[in-house]
């Protein structure tokens, strides 16, 4: 009996988590960071799983590390609530809503593509887009205080991948490596001289 | 085949991921307009359209549908949303369980602030590579990318209303 409402109890947890990150997944348009204040708010206001400030220690890593924000956030709040499968079901529950409904777009926008009205409010949107794609370059580039070096080091990322079809793949691994190197050599000359 | 080359392109995207979902169209569109051509640049613009207007974070978005357009089945688009998640979910762990106490973000933020130019380039790029025939087809479509870049910088109009106009302005013109 105990045993039973124990177990009732511990798959309670998992279908809240799956729940709650499914709820997230399904009413955030626009990604990461419009995703934020709605997981803050339920996962610190309402469920309180993780106060405030391990809420800024899970922001802070989840952005710095690689990979889709919102998966990480749920990847880490899953961890801390119930370890490796808290994990697992927190990432099913944000991913699912929006992989449904996009397989469902992808299964009937294929045979739509050709419909004459469809095509002309594509051949609308598509400058749009590119256009919303533009607009997050110029907002970083100011709240990143560009100089003339790292200005530089972002045109000449750009054109690298528009003219000559460098993969932004080793773009990173370079700008990264040398980067750490430098960074290694003037800690030890720094240590040295002391 | 197809299959084992859809999981790796996007378990390498999602390693390769830094600083947001625009960045990422940059890689995604590398590896999967211009490396494998799964897709053409018509088609991926319209996935980045469907991602706006759709819930969910865009990287997933795109995952599933390119995953879907290239296998023509769900189990291909599941394999190629499980593919950009799994990296994160093997750094997320591993940082969880070496840092109990996960205050130590310093090298990963330094070396964010060096690579923070290289992503505003990338986001450039993925907007620069879109820049193509068969997404400006005519006057009209430099005259909508205008306004729509004029809306998003200073009047702030969200990207759903901006879409859903630029669409019923293409339905009207067209």
């Amino acid at each position: 009996m105990v045993k039973l409402l124990l177990l009732r109890r511990m798959k309670n947890i998992y279908a809240d988590i799956f729940t709650c990150f499914a709820k997230i997944g399904a009413f955030t348009l626009g990604g990461g960071y419009a995703m934020m204040p709605i997981i803050q708010k339920e996962v610190v206001e309402k469920k309180r799983w993780i106060n405030e400030e391990d809420f800024m220690d899970v922001i802070a890593i989840s952005q710095s590390a690689p990979g889709i924000l919102a998966v990480n956030i749920s990847i880490f709040i899953g961890y801390r609530l119930r370890g490796v499968k808290g994990s697992i079901v927190a990432t099913l529950g944000s991913i699912l809503p929006s992989f449904v409904i996009i397989l469902l777009i992808a299964m009937f926008f294929t045979s739509y593509s050709h419909n004459e009205t469809v095509i002309k409010i594509f051949q609308g949107i598509r400058p749009a887009v590119v256009a919303l794609i533009a607009v997050p370059v110029v907002n970083m580039a100011r709240s990143a205080k560009l100089n003339i070096y790292t200005g530089a080091l972002a045109a000449a990322t750009a054109a690298a991948i528009i003219f000559l079809h460098v993969s932004p793949i080793y773009i990173l691994l370079t700008v990264g490596t040398v980067y750490l190197a430098a960074e290694y050599i003037i800690r030890r000359r720094g240590g040295a001289g002391k | 085949m197809i299959y084992l080359e859809l999981f790796y392109t996007f378990f390498i995207i999602g390693i390769f991921t830094f600083g947001g979902g625009y960045a990422m169209l940059s890689l995604i569109q590398n590896e999967v307009v211009v490396k494998h051509a799964w897709l053409t640049a018509h088609q991926f613009t319209d996935i980045v359209a469907i991602s706006q207007m759709t819930p969910g974070p865009i990287g997933i978005n795109s995952a599933t549908y390119v995953g879907y357009t290239v296998t023509g089945n769900v189990f291909g688009s599941a394999l190629a949303t499980i593919a950009i998640t799994l990296p994160s979910f093997i750094i997320i762990l591993t940082i969880c369980r070496i840092f109990a106490k996960f205050r130590e973000g310093r090298g990963f933020n330094s070396i964010m602030k060096i690579l923070r130019p290289v992503v505003i380039g990338m986001i450039a790029a993925a907007a620069g590579i879109l820049v193509t025939k068969e997404n400006f087809i005519d006057l009209y479509s430099v005259i909508i990318f205008v306004a729509a870049f004029v809306a998003g910088q200073w009047l702030k109009v969200s990207p759903i209303l901006t879409i859903i106009i630029a669409g019923a302005v293409g339905l009207l013109i067209y």
